[in-house]
């Protein structure tokens, strides 16, 4: 696959005696929108992690644009990062600082860009996730749930990444909310043409903003296909997830007392 | 069999600890060196650390000079008290309870607040953030703070020395009825120099330890509102320990000769 913009092989990771990535398997080709869909504790966010170097993997390779960012040093690595945004669960805005501060960020301290024309761009894409200019002179802490996401989508996409992650977009929103966040996400992606690995379990947001669907369980991949294949996987762990159904084969080791 | 079991996970624990620190303390002084450098951060955490404390390590530093009077003079014979509590009090405050206890005050002070403010960060995912805008948080967060202690716990200590020692002027002049120029005459003539000069080295000692114990145990912090909790505690405490161990060796390496 030479069209592979991210693509992990073999990546194993344990906490002490937990072992959370058993050999995860996954390749995102580019331009499409993956999302990995799996229950609590499954290892999804350090998935993510691992990617972008936030956790180093026990072992296996993570390649981006052909590239092991394991073997990277650090300034290479630090160059690799600035083709990423990164959209946190809990928005993870920094609340020191008002809200065109924490769009602009990655330019400003990241890149290095003149804090007016970054005051400039930071305005623009706030008002790409349909927040006005008067909200930049907020701080996160004034801020709704729904809004604060906008702000961290904002951000995610302050300097035109090449890839985009969505560590659970939707979660603790109301389904309203949820599907504005999904439309953005689904307008903005298109729009820059970027690459997306999402994580969520939220079963709207992955029918509205996915191309290609995983199901990381126990640390493996145990199902990988396109959005339409999804109702008609074959799979039972599949099947139990989508449903949210307590009884399957998933929940029998949780069930046992 | 599990008496061992728990001096063999107690042992192990404290290593593990250990090498954290290490490679922590490592992180963070070759990023102290590496541009880019955060000035503008730097100067804001030396009015936190170091400003803001000032009246803390004033109030502790006359009272402190005021009792050392007191004790010498209750203590030692009275004939001869005007020029041994004069002299005694200038030593004490300047080589050790100048340093010691203005260190412990702002270890109170600063250790706790940087480690709840660095240990939310680390929770709500900030830290992780920083390192997806393409900012190192070491550099971005554990620098700035460690330089700013290092450089204005000096300056405070020096405040110290001098407040701690007017604590005991006044106390002598006042209670103890001693003249005022005489006391300050002997206060002069048997202060020399290195003994301000290695109360300031100590200080500058106590800075660092301070500061990477606050953003060491911040950044290792888990687990929500308690884990913050947990880790402002054991900044605290470890930099208090710390701070006695390492004077306890400085005076016997300074004082040596």
């Amino acid at each position: 696959m030479s069209d592979a913009k991210i693509e992990l092989r073999n990546v194993h990771k344990r906490f002490g005696s937990k072992v959370v990535l058993d050999g995860i398997n996954l390749t995102v080709p580019k331009g499409q929108s993956l999302v990995v869909i799996g229950g609590s504790g499954t290892g999804k966010s350090v998935m993510i992690k691992c990617v972008l170097g936030i956790i180093r993997p026990d072992r296996g390779e993570i390649f981006v644009d052909g590239k092991n960012v394991l073997k990277m040093d650090q300034s290479e690595r630090e160059k690799s990062l600035r083709k990423f945004g990164m959209l946190f669960q809990g928005a993870a805005l920094f609340d020191s600082l008002a809200v065109w501060e924490n769009v602009a960020f990655g330019l400003i301290q990241g890149r290095r860009m003149k804090r007016k024309a970054a005051k400039d761009i930071a305005i623009e894409k706030l008002a790409k996730v349909g927040l006005g200019p008067e909200v930049g002179e907020l701080y996160p802490a004034e801020l709704s749930g729904g809004m604060q996401k906008r702000v961290g989508l904002a951000r995610a996409i302050a300097a035109d990444p090449e890839i985009i992650f969505f560590d659970e977009p939707t979660t603790g929103l109301d389904p309203i909310t949820a599907d504005v966040i999904n439309q953005l996400i689904v307008d903005r992606v298109k729009e820059l043409g970027a690459t997306t690995l999402s994580i969520t379990h939220d079963m709207a947001s992955v029918r509205k903003i996915a191309d290609r669907v995983a199901m990381i369980y126990k640390g493996k991949i145990i199902w990988d296909g396109l959005r339409a294949d999804i109702d008609k996987s074959g799979n039972d762990y599949v099947d139990q997830f989508i449903h949210g159904r307590a009884e399957g084969p998933i929940g029998m080791d949780v069930l046992k007392p | 069999m599990t008496f061992f079991t728990i001096i063999g996970r107690v042992v192990l624990a404290l290593l593990a600890e250990i090498g954290r620190l290490a490679l922590f303390v490592w992180q963070a002084v070759s990023h102290i060196i590496r541009p880019p450098f955060f000035w503008r951060l730097t100067a804001q955490q030396m009015m936190r650390i170091g400003y803001f404390s000032l009246p803390v390590v004033a109030l502790t530093a006359f009272f402190t000079g005021g009792a050392l009077a007191l004790q010498i003079y209750y203590g030692g014979n009275e004939f001869n008290s005007e020029s041994i509590v004069a002299s005694i009090v200038a030593l004490g405050i300047t080589r050790e309870l100048g340093p010691v206890l203005g260190g412990l005050m702002v270890a109170g002070r600063v250790s706790a607040a940087i480690a709840a403010e660095l240990g939310t960060m680390r929770v709500t995912e900030q830290i992780d953030a920083l390192t997806t805008l393409s900012t190192n948080p070491y550099k971005y967060l554990v620098v700035p703070r460690v330089v700013a202690a290092v450089v204005t716990l000096p300056i405070l200590v020096f405040f110290a020395d001098i407040i701690g020692i007017m604590g005991g002027f006044v106390v002598g002049t006042s209670t103890l009825d001693f003249n005022a120029g005489v006391y300050i005459k002997n206060t002069v003539d048997f202060l020399k120099l290195s003994d301000v000069t290695s109360g300031l080295i100590k200080a500058g000692v106590f800075g660092f330890i301070i500061a990477t114990m606050g953003c060491f145990h911040g950044f290792h912090s888990k687990g929500g509102a308690q884990g913050v909790g947990r880790a402002t505690t054991n900044a605290v405490v470890s930099a208090s320990i710390l701070i006695l161990a390492a004077n306890y060796v400085m005076t016997s390496l300074l004082f040596a000769n």
